[in-house]
């Protein structure tokens, strides 16, 4: 086993001294080592998009991704768009609203990846939101609910059309 | 565990939805959703107790051979490995599902490790515990497995021809189900025509995103497992692994990332067990994705043979159906599949003479068992294609010929059952054929545009002869919340937040003020399982009966303060009150003060029986299935006639549900099931070549991503005829089965041309138009000849 070193990770605007091994897997230093369940192990290809999380803004899967790979570069997860009191995203609130989800496996990858989405966009269309969410798949609502919801915050985020900040 | 409720921008609770109701017919968010927007729900791989080791399986690379010898030595020695496993480390190696009695059942135990033998590629022949997961990995590695390959079986045809190598020595055949109805020669003699078909059915995984997984840890002399499973009953077959007595083993169900069925059966609740047994430590485990696709059970492979009379006026005389299921290497839930399969051949239509004939086969291939649609759901690609084929034999429009034949309440059924509740598939049909719109055309010179549409039953509740039970505890708190305790396991279908609605509408309580414990098998009253879409049904029935019990002992002591009668009290908002608007009323919390000065107790234990019945396998007539959901799904498709490819344009489903709990989430289960069920219709295959899996990645294995198909469009009907809580019926299940048949349905429609055979893919769409181009050539050919 390769000697293992400590590395410093900057995940939701906190750094963590970590000692890592060279191979060890983002997907399991954010969830076994720094408890983050909402980052999770699904596939381990990068197919599923459940282990997704933002590095500088952008959805990369976490299960391939060596965690040294990602030093001191600034690592966002569901909880990193939450605000510092609990309060909720208007993306999660309106995954609740329309009931954008059943097991609530796939919602933090699948939010974080909408995110990035309106982020770019401003105001998607239907089709556009379908294209950015191929890559995190749900088994359960079938999708049509997931792009009520981000069609529906994105409408409320920037009603004229403009950037949805 | 407990979480409590939140409601989400609510509908107005002061308003009340069709039926009077405060409550039910609400969309309210609950506690699950809003732990589940936050990413803050822990499931069962989210859990990390002191001294916790990591398990592995180490699965047969073989799927048929004798096991010449096992050496773990090499695996022991490695440097933080605490227990290397075999089967002679096993207290009591068989898991024997319980017998279920159709005819000529065998009796054929599962080794939890195989000892002598392997049936399947993935079998486990040894468990690993070590200090970190990677240490677990590299010992399974260095388990060195000598086998002896064995001549296998690979389809079920081929298991049941003479000479065929048996996969157990008791034979090949697991069960025979029968049917028998009528006088099925005489039946077909009073056919103007007679329609056959075969079809054919793949394996097909269930693909939930949470993988298998769970922790184990000892606990006052107590093996206790929280994992994610749909059965927290299944601690007594753990225990008589062990050799422990029953009460020495706790199952703790976390909520789950899908299930579907795959977690009805244990998954890593055994080896967890026996390491967390042999090392006393705590122990995690997780499947990873491809070992849950090699290892985990599949949706049973289907061959269906039908024959079919009709008069000319579209009428069925006679059906008789021969359905083989694959079983895969081990029993499992295979009997009752098959036994589900034969019950619902026929679908929704009055078949007056009919013979039915369903058996569970063996192969060496990976077990099946349940999966959402349990058997039922393959029969309705069968039973809709031969309608579509009578209705194009007879020129008939499919609606019509369907219409001629549709059950409706008071009729027999092929075991001689007669349905007690109202039959709406006709107005599902229609609102689902509606809800497409305005035809599409063409998108190029090379596709053919084409309308179909497939419709159901599907039973909700276990079948009869299990008499099925379900019980909960609910606690009216001092300081007026409620409390609900119940086995209940919940898959994400909002089986805990539907218990929740039905206390809150006849508590008063409001669902802020509700806190549900679910899912553990020596703290709460046994639910019985979240499966056979029997939860709303069973725990919502043994909710309401409850919450009624327990408003009926309180209410004696608020009509003593409030005066009045007790039946004329409201319990609303928190609140119990007399119903006129000037009248007098009690905090929930006053009024369990004053129950608790009087000695009535404010909480309540209640079971609801199901009814119970019996079926004779030998006359294949008796009580199958408590009721039914009907519904239809309408497709449009747009088939390329170069390369096969079948695009689904518009989509649609409308199910009777007799009552809408939450619509919010009927909607959600019934977009959901129809997206499973379009991907098992045109994408799915976990296809094996010669006891191989051929998709060992997720990447080969196609579920519907969120580019493949359309959105799905849908209609709820609410006749109020179900058996569950006010006139609920079940969606879990329902809601998977039409797709296929749908799908199938449309293509016919676009080419002309009937798929039989599934996944629909465009290989087998071309080659069914090359066939068709073929046999018009040797047409011309005869005629110019």
């Amino acid at each position: 086993m390769t000697a293992k070193r400590l590395v410093t990770l900057r995940v939701n605007g906190r750094e963590h001294a970590l000692w890592l091994s060279p191979s060890d897997l983002l997907v399991d230093v954010l969830h076994d080592e720094l408890g983050l369940s909402d980052v999770r192990y699904g596939c381990g290809e990068g197919v599923c998009g459940t282990c997704t999380v933002l590095l500088d803004g952008e959805p990369i899967n976490a299960c391939l991704t060596f965690a040294v790979q990602v030093e001191r570069r600034e690592i966002t997860t569901l909880l990193g768009l939450m605000g510092e009191d609990g309060s909720m995203h208007g993306l999660q609130e309106c995954f609740l609203r329309l009931g954008a989800l059943q097991c609530g496996f796939c919602t933090p990858g699948m939010i974080l990846t909408a995110h990035d989405l309106v982020e770019r966009v401003g105001r998607p269309s239907r089709d556009e939101i379908r294209y950015a969410l191929i890559g995190n798949l749900c088994r359960c609502t079938g999708y049509t609910k997931i792009l009520d919801a981000v069609e529906e915050y994105c409408a409320q985020a920037a009603p004229d059309g403009g950037a949805a900040r | 565990m407990v979480a409590s409720t939140t409601i989400v921008a609510p509908e107005s609770t002061e308003e009340t939805t069709a039926g009077g109701f405060h409550v039910i017919g609400q969309s309210p968010a609950h506690h699950d959703f809003v732990d589940k927007v936050k990413g803050s729900l822990h499931y069962a791989a989210d859990w990390r107790l002191p001294g916790m080791l990591f398990g592995r399986v180490v699965r047969s690379q073989v799927p048929c051979a004798r096991i010449a010898a096992v050496d773990v030595s090499e695996a022991r020695a490695l440097d933080g490995v605490s227990a290397v496993l075999t089967a002679a480390d096993v207290p009591n190696n068989r898991l024997v599902e319980m017998a279920s009695g159709g005819l000529g059942e065998l009796e054929v135990a599962m080794p939890v490790v195989a000892g002598e033998r392997v049936r399947y590629l993935g079998e486990p022949v040894a468990l690993v515990a070590a200090a970190t997961q990677q240490i677990a990995d590299e010992a399974a590695e260095l388990v060195a497995v000598e086998y002896e390959a064995l001549p296998g079986v690979f389809d079920v045809e081929s298991a049941l021809a003479d000479g065929a190598p048996m996969v157990h020595d008791a034979g090949n055949v697991l069960v025979t189900w029968q049917i028998r109805a009528g006088d099925l020669g005489a039946g077909f003699e009073e056919a103007d025509a007679v329609v056959e078909g075969e079809y054919r059915s793949q394996h097909v995984e269930h693909a939930y995103l949470e993988p298998e997984a769970g922790v184990g840890w000892i606990e006052n002399g107590v093996v206790t497992l929280r994992v994610a499973t749909q059965v927290v009953e299944h601690a007594s077959a753990i225990a008589r692994m062990l050799g422990l007595a029953a009460n020495k083993v706790r199952v703790i169900a976390t909520y789950m990332g899908g299930g579907f069925g795959g977690k009805e059966d244990m998954t890593v609740e055994p080896y967890l067990a026996l390491l967390v047994w042999h090392t006393r430590r705590p122990v995690r485990m997780i499947w990873e994705r491809q070992e849950s696709l090699v290892a985990s059970t599949k949706r049973h492979p289907f061959v269906m043979r039908y024959r079919t009379g009709v008069r000319q006026d579209g009428t069925i005389t006679a059906q008789e159906v021969e359905i083989l299921g694959d079983a895969g290497a081990y029993p499992y839930l295979s009997p009752r599949v098959l036994f589900a399969a034969a019950s619902l051949a026929c679908g929704p239509y009055r078949v007056p003479n009919a013979s039915i004939t369903s058996r569970a086969v063996f192969t060496n291939q990976v077990p099946t068992s349940a999966f959402r649609g349990f058997g039922a759901m393959q029969m309705t690609f069968g039973y809709e294609s031969q309608m579509d084929r009578i209705a194009e034999r007879l020129a008939l429009s499919p609606t019509t010929v369907r219409e001629r034949n549709f059950l409706a309440k008071g009729d027999l059924l092929p075991t001689g059952e007669t349905l007690d509740t109202c039959v709406e598939v006709g107005a599902t049909m229609h609102r689902a054929l509606a809800l497409l719109g305005e035809p599409s055309g063409a998108s190029g010179p090379t596709t053919r545009v084409g309308r179909g549409f497939g419709c159901n039953m599907q039973p909700y509740g276990r079948t009869i002869w299990f008499r099925d039970h379900a019980s909960a505890w609910l606690s009216l708190e001092a300081d007026g919340t409620l409390l609900i305790r119940s086995g209940v396991t919940d898959l994400g279908g909002g089986q805990a937040a539907s218990l929740c609605q039905i206390a809150a509408e006849i508590l008063g309580v409001p669902l802020d003020d509700i806190s549900i414990y679910i899912g553990d098998s020596a703290l709460n009253p046994p639910a019985g399982g979240t499966f056979a879409t029997r939860q709303l049904y069973m725990s919502g029935n043994a909710v309401l009966k409850v919450a009624l019990e327990l408003r009926e002992q309180v209410t004696k002591v608020a009509a003593e303060l409030l005066g009045g009668s007790p039946e004329t009290l409201v319990f609303a908002a928190g609140r119990v009150g007399t119903s006129e608007a000037s009248g007098t009323s009690l905090t929930l919390a006053e009024l369990v003060a004053a129950c608790g000065q009087r000695g009535v107790s404010t909480s309540l234990l209640s079971t609801f029986r199901a009814t119970a019945g019996s079926f004779d396998p030998r006359a294949g007539q008796g009580d199958t299935f408590p009721d039914y959901t009907y519904g239809t799904h309408a497709a449009e498709v747009e088939v390329d006639v170069e390369t096969g490819e079948v695009r689904v344009l518009k989509y649609a489903a409308c199910h009777d549900v007799g009552r809408a709990i939450n619509p919010m989430r009927v909607e959600g289960q019934i977009q959901g099931g129809a997206m499973q069920g379009l991907g098992y219709a045109l994408t799915e295959d976990m296809a094996i070549e010669d006891g191989s899996p051929q998709s060992m990645l997720f990447a080969d294995y196609l579920i519907p991503n969120s580019l493949d198909f359309p959105d799905v469009r849908v209609a709820i009907l609410e006749s109020g005829e179900g058996k569950g809580p006010l006139g609920a019926r079940g969606i879990g299940e329902p809601s998977i089965g039409n797709a296929a048949a749908t799908v199938a349905s449309a293509i016919q429609d676009a080419i002309g041309i009937r798929p039989s055979r599934l996944p629909m893919t465009p290989e087998r769409v071309l080659a069914l138009l090359d066939e068709a181009q073929a046999l018009a050539g040797d047409e011309i050919k005869r005629r110019n000849a």
